[in-house]
């Protein structure tokens, strides 16, 4: 009986196209909001956040990127970790070589940046399809980072290409506790989805999914298929772009470019495969269950090694998580290549019918 | 000219091998339609295998043998549980399920067979061959023209399977048309486990020559990747174009490593090794703008 | 011929398609009045997809001159055929798989919404009126093809009949002046053609658009159409009233077989 449309009539289409039509879901979403930004900040210990909070937030924002353009324009990308690389250096770059640059108008010119690369390796995707756009979006992953390493001008010279980041210093005021960096993340975090929730809903987020379900006739109906191809590259690349940047400001201080590897990727496909391809909340829910679940096996190996008697190596726990990512991709692609985000929306449909089966 | 040929010749020998590799992908995608991304992992697990049955105390060719039904249950196994409950599904889904297949295999192949790095000895002694030395005075790897010869064999083998056997020939009446092939009464699973057998072995005999090569260690995975842009210039359903692709791209890839880095060290200044890591990628990218369907791939047309 | 028709507004001469050896179309002309419905006949792979397809600029003849509008083209694109008002439904339906019937028919507007990617990520005054004005304008077309009460489903999920009255409700949203219609109701039992006539007959009827179809039940063609072409292998035999193709040697002969 709680959560129930029954007796909220819509009498407008702008009442009917507002974000969340269903007033339980209005209701659910200013909760969360009021808990992310007033409860945790003050429950939560610093572990909780400088380990799992903020990273969640920052892949959270990655998988997005890389959902918007693989979950619904269709282009399947491996190299998204690259393009968190561009985001993280040009910030760096932009605090260093730029006298007073405000530090959130680098972040957008890191994302600017990533924007700008990401449509150069997104032009093959304007003449291949599939498997062939993956293989060029290697290229992307595996030439950015020998680049980010080759030229040390991108790292001012240090060693092997590591950059210590900036001070976040916004309006006078230091970010430095985990705390203070959480709430920053989650602002941009929070408005970044906000917006790519309204392009997804808007004729932008059509013209994306319509190239992707069947680009012939997407064309066919007036969709012309570069500058919608390219968009998606360009903001996927965008997000990705931000991500990197507060990856490196705002998660670990100090990276080095091998560190955003093809494995990094994966992690990040596997995110929204997990989460759900084509869903915004999927992308949430996917980086969470990635980053969850390692810490998880961390726990549970080890006592489970103890009660079997059998002695497991530090090496042994990271193979199986490595074994456990890849045996879950396959289990989601086989029962709910959906992900979690159609589990949820089962969920809330069961919900809304309970207490009657049907 | 004398250095330029040497670096070349050594570059296509290579190449024979990551055509080996290309060919388990190109066995696999014409048989049933899936880019097994997978496949380089399935290297890696034959390597480790083989290595991990010497260690048991296993002869050689007890090993090999071992390794071999290994990747076939294997094979057999990945058809049976993944691919076959992912039939009607966007080929880009099976795609993505080949990278799980991937993740799988190299968290479990460790677990089973120990991840330290580990030496292949197959009693081939990678040395320069005496008379070439003496000759000309130019430096071919014994080791490299062996695995080339294995290449090849291993290429007129399956040729000649696909063309005279029963087998071979219900293999490519699938590639042409599942349905059809289904109509006139082929077990179109029972071909399919065939077919990632097959794959399996192609790893296999990669996997012992990279294996002998570089040391049965994790980056062989990343090695086996430079397949994808061997398949991308061959085109993803023709043996012979593996064969030309793999030999490009070694050979470019040997040049390129040798002769590019002085010359962005010139312009540029600083250190610019380790090229090899993209070159072939990009090198498949350029490819693409010229022919996106590959030296021998067919071109595609869109019914509406 | 009857009295709505107007102008010739396209005019087809000497078109020739081949791909590689193989001719699709051999030195076919023909021409559409407005207002008027043709329909094109033929036997299977007589090459009617394709003469759609060169329409709308999906593929693009080898020969030949297309004159729409009095202007001349050689070569154009599908997304300019659609600015310039032509919009089609396909023979396999080609819907978008993972959207609901309510976006799918949005799409169909595409061309006409200005609003940049930006003002739709803020969400800003252009973005949300666009999408208000327009989404009024797909609900006429919802209404008018009776699909109400499936909106929200998406149309992977709905049966064959009701794909392809939601395809044509895409193709109706952009409000073109020329609607290519690529077998409306193969596939299809007696009343849902039954439904797919009247649409088609209301769609002519109430806004004056042209009509070039493809059909294959001779009874709905010779009912609704006002001119009919005939092909047969690529190449045109028959041209004209729905009468005058029924008795036309040429045609009895492709469809029948000759008789000895």
């Amino acid at each position: 009986m709680l959560y129930r449309e029954a007796g909220q009539f819509k009498t407008s289409y702008a009442a009917d196209q507002q974000l969340f039509p269903i007033r339980q879901d209005r209701i659910g979403i200013l909760i969360l909001l009021a808990v992310v930004f007033l409860v945790i900040p003050g429950v939560a210990g610093d572990y909780w956040f400088s380990a799992i909070l903020i990273p969640f937030l920052i892949f959270s924002l990655a998988a997005l990127g890389l959902n918007i353009l693989t979950g619904y324009a269709g282009q399947l990308s491996l190299g998204s970790a690259a393009f968190m690389a561009v985001g993280a250096y040009a910030a760096y770059n932009f605090q260093l070589r730029i006298d007073g640059i405000p530090i959130l108008v680098s972040f957008v010119c890191a994302g600017l940046t990533a924007a700008g690369i990401g449509i150069l390796f997104g032009l093959p995707s304007l003449w291949i399809k599939g498997f062939y756009l993956a293989v060029a979006t290697l290229a992307a992953q595996f030439f950015i980072v020998w680049c980010l390493t080759k030229f040390p001008w991108l790292s001012n010279y240090s060693s092997s290409g590591v950059i210590s980041t900036q001070p976040l210093i916004i309006f006078g005021h230091a970010f430095t506790s985990p705390q203070e960096k959480y709430l920053l993340v989650l602002t941009i975090v929070a408005v970044m989805a906000l917006a790519a929730k309204n392009m997804v809903r808007s004729s932008t987020g059509r013209a994306w999914m319509a190239v992707r379900d069947m680009d012939v006739a997407a064309s066919v109906i007036g969709i012309r298929l570069m500058p919608v191809k390219l968009l998606a590259f360009a903001v996927s690349s965008f997000y990705c772009g931000v991500a990197g940047a507060l990856y490196a400001f705002c998660y670990l201080g100090s990276v080095e470019p091998d560190g955003f590897s093809l494995d990094m990727s994966f992690r990040i496909l596997f995110m929204i495969i997990i989460g759900g391809v084509g869903s915004i909340l999927g992308s949430f829910l996917g980086a969470a269950f990635i980053l969850l679940l390692p810490v998880f096996l961390d726990i549970a190996l080890p006592w489970a090694a103890r009660l079997l008697g059998l002695p497991f190596s530090s090496a042994t726990v990271s193979h199986i998580q490595v074994l456990v990512f890849g045996a879950l991709i396959m289990f989601f692609l086989i029962v709910e290549p959906h992900g979690l985000a159609r589990l949820w929306q089962i969920t809330k449909e069961k919900l809304r019918l309970w207490p009657f089966p049907h | 000219m004398q250095f330029f040929l040497e670096v070349l010749i050594s570059g296509l020998l290579s190449g024979v091998m990551y055509a080996l590799v290309a060919l388990g992908f190109v066995l696999i995608y014409k048989a049933s339609g899936v880019f097994n991304f997978a496949q380089g992992a399935m290297v890696y697990l034959a390597a480790l295998s083989v290595a991990g049955c010497m260690e048991k105390g296993a002869p050689l060719w007890l090993a090999i043998i071992l390794a071999f039904v290994i990747m076939t249950l294997f094979g057999i196994a990945t058809e049976k549980f993944v691919l076959r409950k992912l039939v009607n599904q966007p080929p880009i889904t099976l795609f993505m399920a080949t990278i799980g297949l991937a993740f799988f295999i190299e968290g479990l192949a460790p677990i089973v067979f120990g991840s330290e790095p580990r030496a292949l000895d197959l009693g081939i002694v990678d040395e320069p061959i005496a008379v070439i030395l003496d000759a000309w005075d130019m430096v071919i790897s014994k080791f490299d023209l062996v695995a080339a010869g294995v290449a090849a064999l291993l290429v007129t083998a399956l040729a000649l399977f696909f063309q005279y056997t029963r087998t071979g020939r219900a293999l490519r009446a699938v590639a042409d048309d599942h349905q059809a092939a289904l109509s006139i009464g082929i077990p179109l699973q029972h071909i399919w486990a065939i077919v990632w057998g097959i794959a399996g072995f192609a790893a296999l005999v990669a996997g012992l020559m990279w294996g002998a090569r570089n040391g049965v260690q994790f980056a062989l995975t990343f090695t086996a990747l430079k397949a994808l842009p061997v398949l991308i210039i061959g085109g993803f359903t023709s043996v012979p174009g593996a064969i030309a692709g793999g030999l490009i791209i070694g050979a470019s890839e040997k040049l390129a490593e040798i002769y590019l880095p002085p010359v962005m060290e010139s312009m540029f200044g600083g250190n610019f090794g380790g090229i090899e890591g993209w070159f072939p990628y990009v090198l498949a990218l350029f490819f693409l703008l010229v022919r996106p369907e590959g030296l021998f791939g067919e071109k595609h047309i869109d019914r509406v | 011929m009857s009295k709505k028709t107007g102008e010739v507004i396209l005019d087809l001469q000497s078109i020739s398609l081949r791909f590689g050896g193989v001719k699709a179309l051999t030195d076919i002309s023909f021409d559409v009045r407005e207002h008027e419905i043709r329909a094109i006949i033929g036997p299977n792979g007589a090459g009617k997809s394709s003469m759609l397809n060169v329409i709308n600029g999906v593929y693009h003849p080898q020969e030949g001159v297309i004159i729409f509008r009095g202007q001349e083209r050689k070569r154009m694109e599908p997304h300019q055929a659609a600015t310039q008002g032509i919009a089609r439904t396909f023979q396999n339906i080609a819907l978008f798989k993972g959207m609901s019937v309510l976006d799918n028919i949005m799409t169909g507007r595409i061309t006409r919404m200005k609003a940049s990617f930006i003002e739709h990520a803020l969400w800003l005054g252009r973005a949300k009126r666009e999408e208000l004005e327009h989404r009024k304008k797909v609900e006429e077309v919802i209404d008018f093809l009776e699909i109400q009460h499936i909106r929200r489903i998406p149309v992977g999920r709905l049966p064959y009949g009701l794909q392809k009255r939601v395809e044509l409700g895409r193709a109706l949203a952009a409000e073109p002046s020329m609607l290519l219609l690529d077998e409306p109701m193969a596939g299809m039992n007696v009343e849902e053609k039954q439904d797919m006539c009247r649409f088609i007959l209301d769609v002519n009827d109430q806004f004056g658009t042209t009509i070039v179809l493809i059909e294959h039940d001779m009874g709905v063609v010779m009912d609704i159409s006002d001119r009919v072409v005939v092909l047969d292998y690529g190449k045109k035999i028959g041209d004209g009233l729905p009468d005058d193709v029924k008795n036309n040697e040429d045609v009895i002969t492709a469809y029948l077989g000759v008789s000895h």
